[in-house]
Protein backbone atom coordinates (compact mmCIF):
# COMPACT_ATOMS: atom_id res chain seq x y z
CA UNK A 1 0.00 0.00 0.00
CA UNK A 2 1.91 3.11 -1.61
CA UNK A 3 0.16 5.38 1.60
CA UNK A 4 1.27 3.50 4.55
CA UNK A 5 4.12 5.66 4.87
CA UNK A 6 2.54 8.81 5.23
CA UNK A 7 0.16 7.09 7.83
CA UNK A 8 3.01 6.36 9.60
CA UNK A 9 4.76 9.53 8.83
CA UNK A 10 1.30 11.36 10.41
CA UNK A 11 0.89 9.08 13.19
CA UNK A 12 4.63 9.81 14.16
CA UNK A 13 3.08 13.67 13.48
CA UNK A 14 0.71 13.43 16.00
CA UNK A 15 2.28 11.80 18.74
CA UNK A 16 5.18 14.19 18.47
CA UNK A 17 2.54 16.99 18.37
CA UNK A 18 0.67 15.49 21.91
CA UNK A 19 4.09 14.12 23.79
CA UNK A 20 5.46 17.88 23.06
CA UNK A 21 1.91 19.32 24.27
CA UNK A 22 2.37 21.55 21.37
CA UNK A 23 -1.17 20.72 21.03
CA UNK A 24 -2.53 23.19 23.80
CA UNK A 25 -3.93 26.09 23.66
CA UNK A 26 -2.06 27.05 27.01
CA UNK A 27 1.24 26.58 25.35
CA UNK A 28 0.37 28.63 22.60
CA UNK A 29 -0.67 31.24 25.28
CA UNK A 30 2.55 31.14 26.87
CA UNK A 31 4.15 31.43 23.58
CA UNK A 32 2.52 34.81 22.72
CA UNK A 33 3.23 36.02 25.94
CA UNK A 34 6.70 35.51 25.86
CA UNK A 35 6.58 33.23 29.18
CA UNK A 36 8.20 30.00 28.17
CA UNK A 37 10.89 29.39 25.72
CA UNK A 38 9.36 25.78 24.98
CA UNK A 39 7.56 26.08 22.21
CA UNK A 40 10.37 28.31 20.66
CA UNK A 41 12.54 25.93 21.21
CA UNK A 42 10.74 23.18 19.37
CA UNK A 43 9.93 25.54 16.00
CA UNK A 44 13.32 26.78 16.85
CA UNK A 45 15.24 23.38 16.77
CA UNK A 46 13.03 21.88 13.56
CA UNK A 47 14.19 24.95 11.93
CA UNK A 48 17.90 25.16 12.68
CA UNK A 49 18.08 21.70 11.94
CA UNK A 50 15.93 22.43 8.68
CA UNK A 51 17.85 25.04 7.65
CA UNK A 52 21.01 22.46 7.57
CA UNK A 53 19.05 19.78 6.19
CA UNK A 54 17.46 21.45 3.01
CA UNK A 55 21.55 23.10 2.46
CA UNK A 56 23.23 19.52 2.18
CA UNK A 57 20.36 18.26 0.08
CA UNK A 58 21.15 21.10 -2.54
CA UNK A 59 25.31 21.19 -2.18
CA UNK A 60 24.90 17.30 -2.27
CA UNK A 61 22.15 17.69 -5.09
CA UNK A 62 20.39 14.67 -3.14
CA UNK A 63 17.62 12.42 -4.82
CA UNK A 64 14.33 11.05 -3.55
CA UNK A 65 13.21 7.07 -2.96
CA UNK A 66 11.98 7.42 -6.54
CA UNK A 67 15.33 8.16 -7.96
CA UNK A 68 14.40 11.92 -8.79
CA UNK A 69 16.35 15.34 -7.88
CA UNK A 70 14.79 17.04 -4.81
CA UNK A 71 13.42 20.41 -5.42
CA UNK A 72 12.23 23.19 -3.42
CA UNK A 73 9.02 24.89 -4.55
CA UNK A 74 9.86 28.54 -4.01
CA UNK A 75 7.15 30.13 -2.18
CA UNK A 76 4.64 33.03 -3.92
CA UNK A 77 6.97 36.33 -3.46
CA UNK A 78 4.17 38.79 -2.95
CA UNK A 79 4.19 40.44 0.89
CA UNK A 80 0.98 42.18 0.95
CA UNK A 81 -0.74 38.67 1.26
CA UNK A 82 2.07 36.90 3.34
CA UNK A 83 1.52 39.30 5.63
CA UNK A 84 -1.99 40.36 5.94
CA UNK A 85 -2.85 36.14 5.75
CA UNK A 86 -0.36 35.56 7.94
CA UNK A 87 -1.89 38.12 10.33
CA UNK A 88 -5.38 36.92 9.77
CA UNK A 89 -3.94 33.70 10.77
CA UNK A 90 -2.57 34.67 13.93
CA UNK A 91 -5.63 36.20 15.23
CA UNK A 92 -7.41 32.55 14.60
CA UNK A 93 -4.20 30.93 16.22
CA UNK A 94 -4.54 32.32 19.68
CA UNK A 95 -7.87 32.74 19.62
CA UNK A 96 -8.41 28.64 18.85
CA UNK A 97 -5.45 27.96 20.53
CA UNK A 98 -4.31 25.41 17.65
CA UNK A 99 -3.09 26.10 14.03
CA UNK A 100 -4.34 23.32 11.16
CA UNK A 101 -1.96 20.27 12.56
CA UNK A 102 -2.88 20.43 16.10
CA UNK A 103 -6.80 20.81 15.56
CA UNK A 104 -6.81 17.43 13.80
CA UNK A 105 -4.83 16.00 16.17
CA UNK A 106 -6.28 17.34 19.16
CA UNK A 107 -9.37 15.79 17.83
CA UNK A 108 -7.83 12.05 17.75
CA UNK A 109 -6.92 13.46 21.46
CA UNK A 110 -10.33 12.93 22.21
CA UNK A 111 -11.04 17.13 22.41
CA UNK A 112 -14.31 16.33 20.51
CA UNK A 113 -14.98 20.41 20.37
CA UNK A 114 -12.23 20.83 18.05
CA UNK A 115 -14.19 19.64 15.51
CA UNK A 116 -16.22 22.57 15.01
CA UNK A 117 -12.74 24.37 14.76
CA UNK A 118 -11.85 22.07 12.11
CA UNK A 119 -15.41 22.75 9.77
CA UNK A 120 -14.75 26.32 10.54
CA UNK A 121 -11.32 25.97 9.29
CA UNK A 122 -12.18 23.95 5.83
CA UNK A 123 -15.41 26.64 5.84
CA UNK A 124 -12.63 30.03 6.03
CA UNK A 125 -10.50 28.06 3.31
CA UNK A 126 -13.39 27.80 1.38
CA UNK A 127 -14.53 31.99 1.47
CA UNK A 128 -10.75 32.22 0.77
CA UNK A 129 -11.39 30.43 -2.55
CA UNK A 130 -14.47 32.41 -3.59
CA UNK A 131 -13.04 36.01 -2.23
CA UNK A 132 -9.43 35.19 -3.95
CA UNK A 133 -9.71 37.80 -7.38
CA UNK A 134 -11.16 40.80 -4.55
CA UNK A 135 -8.32 40.42 -2.28
CA UNK A 136 -4.69 42.49 -2.37
CA UNK A 137 -2.57 40.04 -3.04
CA UNK B 1 13.81 4.70 27.53
CA UNK B 2 10.34 4.39 27.48
CA UNK B 3 9.98 6.84 30.62
CA UNK B 4 11.51 9.22 28.37
CA UNK B 5 8.70 8.63 25.98
CA UNK B 6 5.79 7.78 27.81
CA UNK B 7 6.19 11.78 30.23
CA UNK B 8 5.81 15.27 27.90
CA UNK B 9 8.98 15.62 25.60
CA UNK B 10 11.35 18.44 25.59
CA UNK B 11 11.67 21.04 23.04
CA UNK B 12 14.60 19.55 21.74
CA UNK B 13 13.68 16.42 21.00
CA UNK B 14 10.06 17.39 19.59
CA UNK B 15 12.04 19.64 17.30
CA UNK B 16 14.38 17.36 15.98
CA UNK B 17 11.46 15.29 15.65
CA UNK B 18 9.40 17.57 13.09
CA UNK B 19 12.64 17.90 10.96
CA UNK B 20 12.81 14.30 11.18
CA UNK B 21 8.66 13.79 10.06
CA UNK B 22 9.94 16.87 7.46
CA UNK B 23 12.81 15.48 5.63
CA UNK B 24 10.90 12.33 5.43
CA UNK B 25 7.96 13.64 3.43
CA UNK B 26 10.47 15.60 0.97
CA UNK B 27 13.08 12.10 0.82
CA UNK B 28 8.89 10.56 -0.39
CA UNK B 29 9.05 13.03 -3.08
CA UNK B 30 6.61 14.99 -1.40
CA UNK B 31 6.93 18.41 1.65
CA UNK B 32 5.41 19.28 4.72
CA UNK B 33 2.59 21.49 4.59
CA UNK B 34 -0.51 20.80 6.15
CA UNK B 35 -3.09 23.38 5.44
CA UNK B 36 -3.07 21.96 1.87
CA UNK B 37 -5.51 19.33 3.53
CA UNK B 38 -7.89 22.05 3.75
CA UNK B 39 -8.07 23.27 0.53
CA UNK B 40 -8.08 19.65 -0.71
CA UNK B 41 -11.10 18.92 1.80
CA UNK B 42 -13.07 21.76 -0.29
CA UNK B 43 -11.98 20.39 -3.72
CA UNK B 44 -13.63 17.04 -2.10
CA UNK B 45 -16.92 18.29 -1.27
CA UNK B 46 -19.01 21.67 -1.98
CA UNK B 47 -16.03 23.87 -3.46
CA UNK B 48 -15.89 21.71 -6.83
CA UNK B 49 -17.56 25.04 -8.76
CA UNK B 50 -14.94 27.28 -7.61
CA UNK B 51 -12.61 28.27 -10.05
CA UNK B 52 -9.60 27.77 -6.72
CA UNK B 53 -10.51 24.33 -5.72
CA UNK B 54 -11.00 23.22 -9.62
CA UNK B 55 -8.14 20.52 -9.70
CA UNK B 56 -7.71 17.05 -8.60
CA UNK B 57 -7.51 16.08 -5.22
CA UNK B 58 -6.49 12.85 -5.62
CA UNK B 59 -3.35 14.02 -6.08
CA UNK B 60 -3.23 15.10 -2.53
CA UNK B 61 -4.11 11.89 -1.56
CA UNK B 62 -0.94 11.19 0.34
CA UNK B 63 -1.22 13.98 2.52
CA UNK B 64 -5.00 13.72 3.67
CA UNK B 65 -3.98 9.87 4.57
CA UNK B 66 -0.80 11.85 6.73
CA UNK B 67 -4.09 13.90 8.12
CA UNK B 68 -5.71 10.82 9.07
CA UNK B 69 -2.26 9.62 10.84
CA UNK B 70 -2.22 12.89 12.55
CA UNK B 71 -5.33 12.19 14.74
CA UNK B 72 -4.34 8.50 15.57
CA UNK B 73 -0.96 9.88 16.55
CA UNK B 74 -3.23 12.19 19.06
CA UNK B 75 -5.50 9.11 19.92
CA UNK B 76 -2.20 6.93 20.66
CA UNK B 77 -0.81 9.26 22.97
CA UNK B 78 -3.64 10.17 24.91
CA UNK B 79 -4.62 6.40 25.05
CA UNK B 80 -1.05 5.06 26.10
CA UNK B 81 1.50 7.50 26.73
CA UNK B 82 -0.92 9.84 28.14
CA UNK B 83 0.78 10.60 32.04
CA UNK B 84 -2.69 12.06 33.06
CA UNK B 85 -0.93 14.99 35.00
CA UNK B 86 -1.25 18.94 34.66
CA UNK B 87 0.36 21.16 32.24
CA UNK B 88 3.86 22.50 33.59
CA UNK B 89 2.92 25.89 32.33
CA UNK B 90 4.62 28.67 33.33
CA UNK B 91 3.57 30.77 36.70
CA UNK B 92 3.55 33.99 35.12
CA UNK B 93 1.16 32.62 32.09
CA UNK B 94 -1.15 30.96 34.82
CA UNK B 95 -1.47 34.51 36.84
CA UNK B 96 -2.21 36.14 33.63
CA UNK B 97 -4.84 33.49 32.62
CA UNK B 98 -6.32 33.47 36.38
CA UNK B 99 -6.83 37.20 35.69
CA UNK B 100 -8.54 36.54 32.38
CA UNK B 101 -10.59 34.05 35.05
CA UNK B 102 -9.31 30.49 34.08
CA UNK B 103 -8.79 27.98 36.52
CA UNK B 104 -5.19 26.26 37.44
CA UNK B 105 -4.58 23.90 34.62
CA UNK B 106 -6.09 20.04 35.11
CA UNK B 107 -4.83 18.83 31.58
CA UNK B 108 -3.59 19.58 28.37
CA UNK B 109 -6.38 21.98 27.84
CA UNK B 110 -8.62 24.85 29.59
CA UNK B 111 -12.28 23.21 29.98
CA UNK B 112 -13.34 27.09 29.64
CA UNK B 113 -12.99 26.75 26.02
CA UNK B 114 -13.35 22.86 25.21
CA UNK B 115 -15.70 21.59 27.13
CA UNK B 116 -19.52 21.30 25.86
CA UNK B 117 -20.69 22.70 28.89
CA UNK B 118 -18.45 26.39 27.47
CA UNK B 119 -18.60 25.36 23.57
CA UNK B 120 -22.87 25.39 24.20
CA UNK B 121 -22.74 28.63 24.85
CA UNK B 122 -23.38 31.85 22.21
CA UNK B 123 -19.84 32.92 23.06
CA UNK B 124 -17.99 29.78 23.95
CA UNK B 125 -19.25 28.68 20.29
CA UNK B 126 -17.64 31.74 18.59
CA UNK B 127 -14.77 31.83 20.02
CA UNK B 128 -14.25 28.12 18.29
CA UNK B 129 -16.08 29.00 15.05
CA UNK B 130 -14.53 32.51 14.48
CA UNK B 131 -10.89 31.05 15.54
CA UNK B 132 -11.19 28.27 12.88
CA UNK B 133 -12.56 30.68 10.17
CA UNK B 134 -9.57 33.01 10.64
CA UNK B 135 -7.16 30.18 10.93
CA UNK B 136 -8.26 28.31 7.81
CA UNK B 137 -8.89 31.92 6.03
CA UNK B 138 -5.52 33.01 7.16
CA UNK B 139 -3.31 29.85 6.07
CA UNK B 140 -5.02 30.28 2.26
CA UNK B 141 -4.09 33.65 2.12
CA UNK B 142 -0.97 33.07 3.42
CA UNK B 143 -0.17 30.28 1.49
CA UNK B 144 1.03 28.11 4.26
CA UNK B 145 0.92 27.40 8.33
CA UNK B 146 3.34 27.06 10.78
CA UNK B 147 4.00 23.67 9.07
CA UNK B 148 4.29 25.48 5.57
CA UNK B 149 6.07 28.45 6.53
CA UNK B 150 7.40 28.18 9.78
CA UNK B 151 9.52 24.98 9.33
CA UNK B 152 9.02 24.30 5.62
CA UNK B 153 9.32 28.18 4.66
CA UNK B 154 12.37 28.97 6.74
CA UNK B 155 13.81 26.03 6.40
CA UNK B 156 14.40 27.05 2.76
CA UNK B 157 15.21 30.75 3.43
CA UNK B 158 12.06 31.81 2.16
CA UNK B 159 10.98 35.44 2.75
CA UNK B 160 7.68 35.48 2.21
CA UNK B 161 7.48 32.64 5.13
CA UNK B 162 9.61 34.98 6.98
CA UNK B 163 6.70 38.01 6.70
CA UNK B 164 4.39 35.58 7.06
CA UNK B 165 5.13 34.19 10.38
CA UNK B 166 5.85 37.75 11.54
CA UNK B 167 1.93 38.36 10.70
CA UNK B 168 1.45 35.07 12.65
CA UNK B 169 2.97 36.83 15.89
CA UNK B 170 1.23 40.15 14.44
CA UNK B 171 -1.76 38.51 14.84
CA UNK B 172 -0.99 36.65 17.80
CA UNK B 173 -0.06 39.65 20.21
CA UNK B 174 -3.21 41.39 18.72
CA UNK B 175 -5.36 38.51 20.06
CA UNK B 176 -3.86 37.84 23.44
CA UNK B 177 -2.95 40.84 24.47
CA UNK B 178 -5.70 43.00 23.08
CA UNK B 179 -8.76 41.43 22.23
CA UNK B 180 -8.34 38.78 24.70
CA UNK B 181 -9.42 41.09 27.78
CA UNK B 182 -12.54 41.92 25.79
CA UNK B 183 -13.49 38.23 25.50
CA UNK B 184 -12.62 36.81 28.79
Amino acid sequence: MKFFKYLVAGTIFGIVMAQSEALSWYRIQEMFRFQSFHMYGIIGTAVCLGVLGVFLIKKFQLKDIQGNPIEFAPKEPQMIKSLLGGTIFGLGWALSGACPGPIVVNIGYGISSMSIVLLFAVFGTYCYGILRDKLPH
Amino acid sequence: MMDFLLNPWPWWFSGAMISVIMFALIFFGKSFGFSSNLRTICAMTFGRNVKFFDFDWRENTWNLTFLVGAAIGGFISYAFMHGGEAIDLSEATKLDLAALGFAAPTDLQPSEVFSWEAVLTLKGFLVLAVGGFLVGFGTRYAGGCTSGHAISGLSNLQLPSLVAVIGFFIGGLLMTHLIFPYIY
